[in-house]
């Protein structure tokens, strides 16, 4: 009886904690194209309703520097954007706070915009728990990843080779079936009678 | 009789033989002791080899699949006509056979010249054309006489 009510309340407080932490989730990567926009898209999950104090920041850390610059701030009902450093007149909220969604939108991406972005959501009284980062990769011209192409290619024409068969073979079956059915009507007439026709009119009830 | 059917077997067999060298091996340009294309582009160095994937062309994806799918295609025409052999009345002619068999030709055809085509931007002066891409041109013409073989066979009655 003791050993179960100690199980259960480590169980309870284990549970308390992670009930008391927020989860924030980004995408992993987004690819885009030079001179395009991007969405990087943050949520977050929270057991609390969501508060009038939430705050949304994004981090902006270039690719090869040790720390980051903060590029945006949404807090107390206010969006504070990118005045001064590299994202000025380029970035704009496009998120929905009370919907827990704290997207941003960045225009005219150029080639310096290689990096991680990291968002951090706080939902008080929920403000423990761990941030999320997504990397930014701008390219020239999409790639075409490897392997894609030839597996397309190869799954097409085998399933229209699969498919072909198949109907082949559903048009021989079905022609059988309305030769069948055609004679047994003939054998109906002749010297089953009733039956025969009992069948006819079962067939187009199903 | 006989003779006929040993010969387009051998035939059909070599066939296969060829299409499946030309795709698995990776000898479609080579340069000294590297090997590029279909699938690792491969040098040598300080006595071993070292092999990284081929580049992202869209083309060569496109070789790539189309040369699987001639050997697929050379197999099922393979085993069809082994069905077939036993299956099909007397008299009849080895349709479905055919079929499949002029189309891994197609298919080959198709390949090698997407691969002709596009592989001189890629290429640099000092390249020569591998052994693998000299089957493949081969396989073509060989699985086509093939394929029109069996469209005029005649199962004996």
């Amino acid at each position: 009886m003791l050993s179960v009510l100690a199980l259960t309340s480590v169980v309870l407080l284990s549970l308390a904690s992670q009930i008391t932490a927020i989860v924030v989730y980004t995408s992993w990567e987004k690819h885009a194209l030079v001179g395009s926009d991007v969405r990087l898209s943050c949520s977050f999950f929270s057991w609390h309703w969501t508060s009038p104090d939430v705050t949304f920041s994004w981090q902006y850390r270039p690719d090869g520097a040790k720390e980051g610059i903060s590029i945006f701030h949404y807090g107390g009902g206010v969006a504070y954007v990118d005045n001064k450093g590299p994202f000025r007149d380029r970035l704009e909220f496009v998120g929905n706070p009370s919907r827990r969604d704290g997207s941003i939108l960045i225009k005219e991406l150029d080639f310096s915009d290689n990096g991680t972005f990291t968002c951090d959501a706080k939902n008080p009284p929920d403000i423990v728990g761990h941030s999320s980062s997504v990397r930014l990769l701008v390219f020239e011209k999409v790639p075409v990843q490897a392997g894609v192409v030839t597996g397309a290619i190869i799954g097409v024409v085998l399933g229209l080779l699969i498919l072909i068969v198949a109907i082949y073979y559903l048009m021989r079956f079905l022609v059988a079936r309305r030769v069948f059915s055609l004679s047994m009507s003939k054998h109906g007439k002749k010297g089953k009678g009733k039956e025969g026709t009992q069948q006819k009119q079962a067939g187009p009830l199903k | 009789m006989l003779a006929i059917l040993v010969a387009t077997i051998v035939l059909h067999l070599t066939d296969l033989t060829i299409l499946f060298i030309s795709t698995c091996a990776n000898a479609w340009r080579t340069h000294g002791e590297s090997s590029y294309d279909l699938w690792y582009d491969c040098t040598q160095s300080n006595g071993g080899y070292r092999c990284l994937w081929t580049s992202d062309a869209d083309w060569l994806q496109a070789v790539q699949a189309l040369m699987v799918l001639a050997t697929i295609f050379c197999l099922l025409s393979f085993i069809i006509f082994l069905c077939q052999l036993f299956t099909l009345v007397k008299g009849g002619r080895f349709f479905f056979t055919a079929v499949f068999q002029v189309l891994a030709s197609l298919f080959v055809m198709s390949g090698a010249i997407i691969y002709t085509v596009m592989s001189p931007e890629w290429k640099k002066e000092s390249d020569v054309y591998g052994y693998a891409f000299v089957l493949a041109w081969l396989a073509f013409p060989l699985t086509l006489i093939s394929g029109i073989i069996y469209i005029v066979l005649r199962k004996k009655k």
